[in-house]
């Protein structure tokens, strides 16, 4: 397979979430993902996007193909240039929060996707790469 | 993107588009709430069938229409999450908890003149 481009949306706006899932699902299906894995990427993206508009209020998400072995599959990099976070252990826990809404957010994220990386830097910004294989 | 409510009898229905934003949402729950109080409607079917992704402002939206319309005497009932949706919303840990969902309109339908046969 050729690889193909990367796709790059700015998150400006609440608004950007939703064409933000729309691109993710799209290039889920072009990459020979199921619809259901397709959801469950569509799904982790709409809860990135929306930790951007929270946290950072502005940010981006790509997506690229990513290659192993035996298998492909997408890569979706959340990033910003926001507060970043102070204690990474307590935002991968269930249930924390500090916009008083999000709480399910990281975790949730983790469990839609098969991997998951998160970079932050106090004062710099946040970085979350999460992957997820054709199967 | 507006969500139209449509009144039938006592009840109100309300169907999803796809590509619903966090703006669309709040306003349906505004719209929803003044249309109940406005018709005095006893039930409210909300059909999800459309929306391919429901992620937790989606979902804690459709929880808080449904706690706010309890709170006038009457009934919400989500009818048609899809499969996959309802797969991704127990992976990432949202809960619709105490709220009635259907599989359809029929069947949401069906729940709502059970609920209330007696009290006409």
């Amino acid at each position: 397979m050729a690889p193909a481009p990367e796709i790059r949306v700015a998150i400006n706006s609440e608004q950007d979430i939703v064409l933000a899932r729309q691109k993710g699902r799209a290039r889920a299906i072009e990459l020979g993902f199921s619809s259901g894995d397709a959801t469950l990427i569509a799904t982790a993206i709409s809860e990135l996007a929306r930790n951007i508009v929270a946290y950072a209020r502005k940010g981006r998400i790509t997506l690229n193909v990513v290659n192993g072995l035996n298998r492909h599959g997408i890569s979706v990099t959340a990033s910003d240039d926001g507060p970043g976070i102070t204690d990474i252990r307590q935002a991968l826990r269930d249930g924390f929060s500090t916009s008083g809404s999000l709480g399910l957010g990281l975790p949730g994220v983790r469990r839609l996707m098969d991997e998951f990386e998160i970079t932050s830097q106090p004062g710099r910004g946040t970085t979350v790469v999460v992957k997820k294989w054709r199967h | 993107m507006e969500v139209p409510i449509l009144k039938q009898g006592d009840y109100l229905i309300a169907t999803f588009q796809a590509a619903l934003s966090d703006a669309d949402l709040n306003q349906l729950r505004s719209g929803l709430i003044q249309q109940v109080v406005k018709l005095r409607s006893r039930g409210v079917l909300v059909d999800v069938t459309a929306m391919d992704v429901m992620d937790s402002f989606a979902s804690r939206t459709l929880r808080e229409i449904a706690h706010m319309i309890r709170l006038r005497g009457a009934e919400t009932v989500i009818v048609g999450i899809q499969p996959e949706v309802a797969f991704a919303m127990v992976q990432l840990g949202l809960t619709l908890e105490d709220v009635t969902t259907a599989l359809d309109l029929e069947e949401g339908l069906a729940y709502l003149n059970e609920k209330f046969k007696n009290t006409h």
